[in-house]
Formats: C-alpha cells, sequence, structure tokens
C-alpha cells in the first residue's frame, strides 16, 4: 500500500505509471496470490488478450487452450485450458500464478513471467547469449493486462 | 516440399483445437526403408527413463514420413552424395583423402555411428563422431577441422552414420564413459534459462503433446544429422540441443562442447535399441 502515495505524487510531475510498478524482487506473494496490482491500476483485457496470443509477449496459448481465442492458431496442450479460470480463481491468484506459479505450485513448469532471479544461465532473450541484465518476461503492465483478460474467462 | 508444410500448417490451423487431439501420441506407422523394416518403437530396457521407446520419426506428419522412407526423395541425400565426393578427395598437406587410409566408406565406417558418442582413450574425453572425422583432418592429413554443426562436417557424419543405418544405437556408458554420461544426465533434468525448462519437462514429461505448433516427441537422436524443412540443411545433434535450449532463453553451449557431448550420450542412452535413421528427415 506504501507505493500508492508515491504514484499520486508521482503521476502530478510524470505521466509513466512505470514509476509506480512494484519490482520484481518486491511483490508479496501470500499462499501464492499477490493482492495489490503490480502497477497500482487495472490492466487492460483487450491488451491482455494480445499478450496471450503474442509468440514475442505472453504466448500463453502455447501451453494452454482458450476456446475464446479460436482465432489464434495453435494452441498446446501442455498445462490446463484456460476457459473458467476467472470463476475458479480470484485476481489475486491470478496475478501470482503469471507473476511466478511456483510460489503456488511448487515445480511447476510454468515459466515464471515476472521474475528476475535463480535462473540457470539466463539468456539474452532468444539470442543463446548471455543475459547482461535479466528483465521480466514481462512488464508489470502486461503482468496486469494479462490477468485482466483472464477474469474475462467465465463459465 | 515447402509449400506442402505450409499448406497443411494451415489446414491444422483452419481445424483449430480439434486438430491438437488428433495429433496426440505418436501414431501407428511403421518404417520402412528399401525393404528393411526400421524398429521406432520398443519397450524400455532396465533402469528406462522412458517405456515404450519412440522415434521421433513417429510424431510427423504422414508427408514428412514419406520422405524418410525413400532414399530418391530424402533431401539429405544431396548432402550425402557431396561428402561422398568429399570422402575421395585429397586434402591437405599430406596428400591423403579420407579413402586413402578407410578404403571404401561403406566397409570402414559400418556400425561406427551406432556406439557414437564414445570414450577415446587417447584423447581422454568422450568424442562425438566429429571429433573422430576432425582428428583424421588434422593430424593424418594436415588439413584444417571442418566447423562444428557446419554444412561440410554434418555431410560428412551423414555419410558416415548412413554406413550404419538400421543398425541399433548401443551407446557405451560404463567404464571412464560413466562420469560424462552421469554429467549429461545431469543437465538433461536442469531447468535452464528465464523460462526453466528442462529437456525432461518436454521430451519425457509431455511426449505426445502439442506446445503450440510443435508435436512434442521423445527428443531422440538417432535420426542425427537430420535433413530439417526449418532450415532446409542438416542439422547435427548439438545444433539440435543448441536451438532447443537457447528457446528456454538460456546462454547456450556450443556444439562440440563438453557439456554437448555429455548430453549426447546420455541421450543416445534413452534411445538405445532405436535403429539409425540417420539422415532422417524432420520438419
Amino acid at each position: 500500500m506504501k507505493r500508492l502515495a508515491p504514484l499520486a505524487i508521482g503521476a502530478a510531475l510524470v505521466s509513466a505509471a512505470a514509476w509506480a510498478d512494484t519490482a520484481p524482487g518486491d511483490v508479496a506473494f501470500t499462499d501464492g496470490a499477490v493482492e495489490q496490482s503490480l502497477t497500482g491500476k487495472p490492466g487492460d483485457a483487450a491488451n491482455g488478450r494480445v499478450v496471450l496470443g503474442d509468440r514475442g509477449q505472453g504466448n500463453c496459448v502455447a501451453c494452454h487452450q482458450v476456446s475464446e481465442m479460436a482465432d489464434v492458431p495453435w494452441h498446446g496442450e501442455i498445462g490446463p485450458p484456460l476457459d473458467g479460470v476467472g470463476d475458479r480463481w480470484s485476481e489475486a491468484e491470478l496475478r501470482g500464478i503469471v507473476s511466478n506459479a511456483k510460489m503456488m505450485f511448487d515445480g511447476t513448469m510454468m515459466p515464471s513471467f515476472y521474475k528476475v532471479d535463480g535462473f540457470i544461465r539466463p539468456g539474452d532473450a532468444y539470442t543463446g547469449n548471455a543475459a547482461e541484465v535479466v528483465t521480466p518476461i514481462l512488464s508489470a503492465e502486461q503482468v496486469e493486462d494479462v490477468v485482466a483478460y483472464l477474469m474475462t474467462l467465465k463459465e | 516440399m515447402l509449400k506442402k508444410a505450409i499448406v497443411l500448417a494451415g489446414a491444422a490451423a483452419l481445424t483449430g483445437l480439434a486438430s491438437t487431439a488428433v495429433l496426440a501420441g505418436p501414431d501407428d506407422d511403421e518404417l520402412v526403408i528399401d525393404g528393411e523394416t526400421f524398429v521406432t518403437e520398443l519397450p524400455g530396457f532396465e533402469g528406462s527413463p522412458l517405456d515404450p521407446i519412440y522415434s521421433g520419426w513417429r510424431f510427423r506428419d504422414d508427408a514428412t514420413q514419406a520422405l524418410e522412407m525413400d532414399d530418391f526423395e530424402n533431401p539429405a541425400f544431396v548432402f550425402v552424395e557431396q561428402a561422398a565426393e568429399s570422402w575421395e578427395t585429397v586434402e591437405g598437406t599430406e596428400g591423403k583423402s579420407c579413402a586413402s587410409c578407410h578404403g571404401a566408406v561403406e566397409e570402414s565406417m559400418k556400425g561406427v555411428r551406432a556406439s557414437m558418442p564414445s570414450y577415446n582413450e587417447a584423447a581422454g574425453e568422450l568424442w562425438s563422431l566429429e571429433n573422430y572425422v576432425n582428428f583424421c583432418r588434422t593430424e593424418r592429413m594436415g588439413a584444417d577441422a571442418l566447423k562444428w554443426d557446419g554444412d561440410e562436417l554434418n555431410a560428412m557424419t551423414a555419410l558416415i552414420a548412413l554406413q550404419s543405418r538400421g543398425m541399433p544405437m548401443a551407446p557405451v556408458i560404463d567404464g571412464p564413459a560413466a562420469e560424462w554420461f552421469e554429467r549429461g544426465k545431469e543437465i538433461y533434468y536442469t531447468r535452464y534459462g528465464q523460462l526453466e525448462l528442462s529437456c525432461a519437462n518436454c521430451h519425457e514429461d509431455h511426449t505426445g503433446d502439442m506446445i503450440r505448433a510443435d508435436h512434442l516427441s521423445q527428443g531422440q537422436i538417432n535420426g542425427f544429422p537430420t535433413y530439417r524443412f526449418k532450415n532446409t540443411k542438416l542439422n547435427s545433434a548439438h545444433g539440435r540441443f543448441k536451438g532447443c535450449i537457447r528457446d528456454t532463453r538460456a546462454e547456450t553451449f556450443a556444439p562440440g562442447s563438453p557439456e554437448f557431448r555429455a548430453l549426447e550420450l546420455y541421450v543416445a542412452w534413452r534411445g538405445q535399441g532405436l535403429s539409425i535413421e540417420s539422415p532422417s528427415v524432420r520438419n
């Protein structure tokens, strides 16, 4: 909650919401869930849908099927289908799972999309070279957008 | 062929999610080349992490499978023919070709691929087939070493591997090879990169499943070097390992590195008993 105050002041000086983003190392997990928005504001579900389908962004459909996204080709079978996740999980739980699913499911194959440490031989994106600086796979804003879209997936 | 592959992909995309269910798991096709039936499925051996064991050929579509069943259609043979010429060609300061010492490749290289990679006593390390070829070039022919996973070296290893086609994979993992085997096993189960994926995550735990448009096989290497539509050339096992680890958003290892030779031995062991298909055809 303490991050909200700087946001209010900062927003008046600079319009960049990134200023208030919770850093990957500061995300507070409770039983795998993350209560507070990483950006301090609601995500954009329409952009979240794009992030889910784009190979260069979340590429979530590489592993998960989503009936609502039937227009996007090739959905994988690795993880559970996402239909109805908005009913099965709370927003905080979905935020936790997308940010770092290993906090809720020990040893899960699912990558951690908002984490920057603890990796073995992290690479510079998909170049095969070593990473000089590790940035999260998704930005705080993208995570929130994905969570917003997932919350629309009701049975 | 590429056009055909694109049409197939397009058709599958149109059918949408239904296509994934149809593809799940290996198919029941039988691989026959020149009248010889290949072992593409066998029960797991004692201590095998996989049961049954399947060749990657069983996970490919019919059009891709068909290309491997006919040497005149198999695009890899263009490169094999080039290597057959190289085999006879004198190179280097010693005035020798491969044939100068080894004679006919069909005779001298028969069975060599089956036990690769193997521990080399003199070198004191595990060698892949590429190491043996380059040793001959630099130490006996006075020629330059060929680039690992480069076109020339892959063509030569394909020519040599072809002489063992149909024979079972039979790597030796005990004695001095044991520590390489253990290192390879450790690499196989390490979750590399920012996606934190090990070889086992996909190829052991999700064999037969789709990951986006890719139908996951067991990641066997009995078909290497393999011709891939993806880059329309021959690919070494190490080149494939490199691509896989790169795709975990990791700093990969280099083809020819001790890490990949160790991994090659371990993966060869996981597929022991499968028929060697080199040069195979994959997408």
